[in-house]
């Protein structure tokens, strides 16, 4: 057991799959020598060489491009976006390309990579480095999403993602880089598409991703105090989907909030209200509530960002208004 | 080669014939005109090399290997064709001969093709990636982006610019600030200026052999423009009424395969082989044809199938 920040986990999870089979290589902007603009690819290169750690241009295009190449002839490479908001520049490759082919081109083609990229507000870096856009890759067949919210879950899912044999985008958040965790020695493996329980409770079950399951967890312990028994639920990967623990939850609780970083419009949030719906209306003892951002483009400063993303103020008012 | 061109050419155009009948469907954008290139280059490939082609791909996933009647059943949506039906005539794949896919969206898998020679660079296997384009290409990012990335990695990849003179149905002369698109822009990448006669089998053949040799001892990628000309529209869609009738008439007298057929003549070649091998090529076509007209359309099954490697498409549990 040793303590590890979420930043340092996700050198030891790439780290741990580079070890342990010699086709896992990795590329992206600054990523080898300097070790990663957040520190989150330290140490890799020194240890596995500069062929396996490589530095590219400032080209997501060719970033994406390459590791979807690499991955037709027998790697299992490992692309870095520095920030996902520069998906946008690339998101031909990715949606086009990378998450269509295998279906195309009737099963002839496997794409096993994976692209990792700094997703999420709260540091103050306004709106074209702050965007929560796990949604955009949600929304698009042939992408698997997996968005870890602790330094454990870190070094699990992202074997989970270098082992997959599909695309798989982990969204890692930029707010939790600093956070500490204790970490269990020696090889860590999840499985894509398993939510946890994080708190138990009795009385409404909070939907969570990544940076929202602190607040929600945080929201969850204020309602304690008030009598209110929430189950917060970490989703840890929109696709695959685990549904059957969201909806074991929510017929139990009958309550259902969800919170998100995405704008409002077509936020993840909007999709699990609609299996809750459709498949467990009648357990509903209330209406289904989501948090998100208001469907604005994040600003910069302090006050304003603070109020834009879900707040633990903000889930407790949503719960008690459920109720 | 001979051979390859001729039944790409009668291929092609009973693509265009099937497709006025209504059994080819969607669109196509054919290679008429420039089956040359795609036949000098897949005879300079090793079976191991890699083919990266764009929507205007029959041709050259036809010349690596893959059966005729599957690629024309995928241009026809039936339960024979090469990707089941899934991609069509945009997307004509078939791994197993090394035509690593056809990409229909401009430049995408240029840097692709790229990632595919970094593989065959770091595990060392000597394979070649070859990605075919048009002119119009060079104008778009990716292109630039895959350029720099090969040139500075000295990846083992050759990427040939088909220029046909026209980006879709405007100029190309129109649209870029040099003469030629893919050559003048070389130098930026640190690559010589490569302009090969795209019509003259024989001389691709060599500016190929050189450039997928040199590519696999290691010297890095290459830059190739093939001059050429497409005779007919770009896709389905266009006749092509753009283009000066002089400028038609020159290039359809400049027939890739006529030129090739009179010099083979010319060198001493049995005119009864070349019969034989231009009806050869009809008897193909005919065979598939037959094949297509009679394969039903996919199963309904496989609407849902080959997303993931696990072969289903399921998102949730």
């Amino acid at each position: 057991m040793a303590e590890l920040t979420y930043r340092a986990a996700i050198a030891r999870g790439i780290a741990q799959e580079m070890e342990r089979d010699p086709s896992v290589v990795m590329i992206g902007e600054d990523v080898a020598a300097a070790g990663g603009v957040f520190k989150t690819t330290e140490g890799l290169q020194a240890r596995f060489g500069p062929d396996r750690v490589r530095d590219t241009p400032i080209s997501e295009q060719a970033i994406t491009g390459a590791i979807m190449g690499a991955a037709m002839n027998g790697l299992r490479p490992i692309g870095e976006l520095m920030f996902s908001d520069f998906l946008a520049v690339c998101w031909d490759i990715v949606a086009n390309q990378i998450a269509k082919t295998r279906y195309m081109t009737g099963g002839q083609v496997s794409l096993p990579l994976v692209i990792r990229t700094a997703n999420g507000g709260g540091t103050r870096f306004g709106g074209q480095h702050s965007q929560s856009l796990e949604n955009w890759a949600m929304a698009v067949p042939g992408l698997k999403v997996v968005a870890p919210s602790t330094p454990r879950d870190v070094v699990g899912l992202m074997a989970a993602a270098v082992r997959d044999p599909d695309p798989v985008i982990v969204f890692e958040h930029k707010k939790l880089f600093a956070v500490k965790q204790d970490v269990p020695d020696g090889e860590i493996v999840d499985r894509l598409g398993v939510a946890t329980v994080v708190t138990r409770g009795s009385d409404v079950t909070i939907a969570a991703l990544a940076a929202m399951v602190p607040v929600a967890v945080e929201a969850a312990a204020r309602l304690a105090a008030s009598g209110v028994s929430a189950e917060v639920i970490d989703l840890r990967s929109l696709v695959p989907l685990d549904t059957r623990t969201l909806l074991e939850s929510v017929s139990r609780t009958g309550r259902l909030v969800t919170v998100e970083e995405n704008p409002r419009l077509c936020g993840w949030g909007a999709e699990i209200a609609s299996v809750v719906a459709e498949e467990i209306m009648w357990d509903l003892d209330g209406p289904i509530i989501r948090v998100t951002t208001p469907h604005c483009p994040l600003p910069a400063a302090a006050e304003l960002e603070d109020l834009a993303i879900p707040s633990v103020e903000r889930v407790v008012e949503a719960v008690l208004r459920s109720r | 080669m001979y051979r390859d061109m001729v039944r790409a050419r009668y291929f092609e155009q009973r693509v265009y014939d099937l497709f006025m009948e209504g059994i080819v469907k969607g669109t196509t954008h054919l290679g008429l005109g420039q089956e040359a290139v795609a036949a000098g280059f897949a005879a300079a490939m090793h079976p191991t090399d890699m083919t990266f082609c764009t929507y205007r791909g029959h041709n050259h996933t036809l010349l690596r290997g893959a059966p005729m009647a599957a690629l024309l059943g995928e241009m026809a949506g039936r339960n024979n064709g090469i990707c089941g039906g899934k991609g069509g005539s945009m997307h004509v794949t078939d791994v197993s001969k090394g035509a690593m896919g056809s990409y229909a969206i401009v430049g995408a898998h240029l840097p692709v093709a790229a990632g595919a020679a970094w593989a065959a660079q770091f595990r060392g296997t000597g394979q070649v990636s070859v990605c075919f384009f048009g002119d119009g290409t060079t104008n778009i990012g990716a292109f630039h982006e895959a350029l720099n990335l090969a040139a500075v990695w000295k990846l083992p990849v050759v990427f040939v610019c088909e220029n046909n003179l026209y980006m879709e149905y405007t100029p190309i002369s129109a649209v870029i600030a040099v003469e030629h698109p893919a050559a003048n822009r070389a130098s930026a990448y640190g690559l010589e200026p490569l302009v090969v006669d795209g019509n003259d089998a024989d001389a691709v053949h060599a500016m190929a052999l050189d450039r997928i040799e040199r590519a696999r001892r290691g010297e890095g990628p290459s830059l190739v423009e093939a001059m050429t000309y497409r005779h007919k529209g770009h896709s389905r869609a266009d006749p092509g009424m753009y283009r000066p009738q002089e400028e038609v008439d020159a290039w359809m007298a400049y027939d890739p395969i006529t030129i090739y057929r009179a010099r083979l003549t010319a060198e001493g070649t049995d005119e009864g082989a070349l019969a034989a091998i231009e009806a050869d090529a009809d008897a193909e076509v005919d065979d598939a044809t037959e094949q297509v007209r009679n394969a039903p359309p996919p199963d309904p099954a496989t609407l849902i199938t080959d997303m993931w490697a696990d072969g289903g498409s399921a998102w949730r549990n």
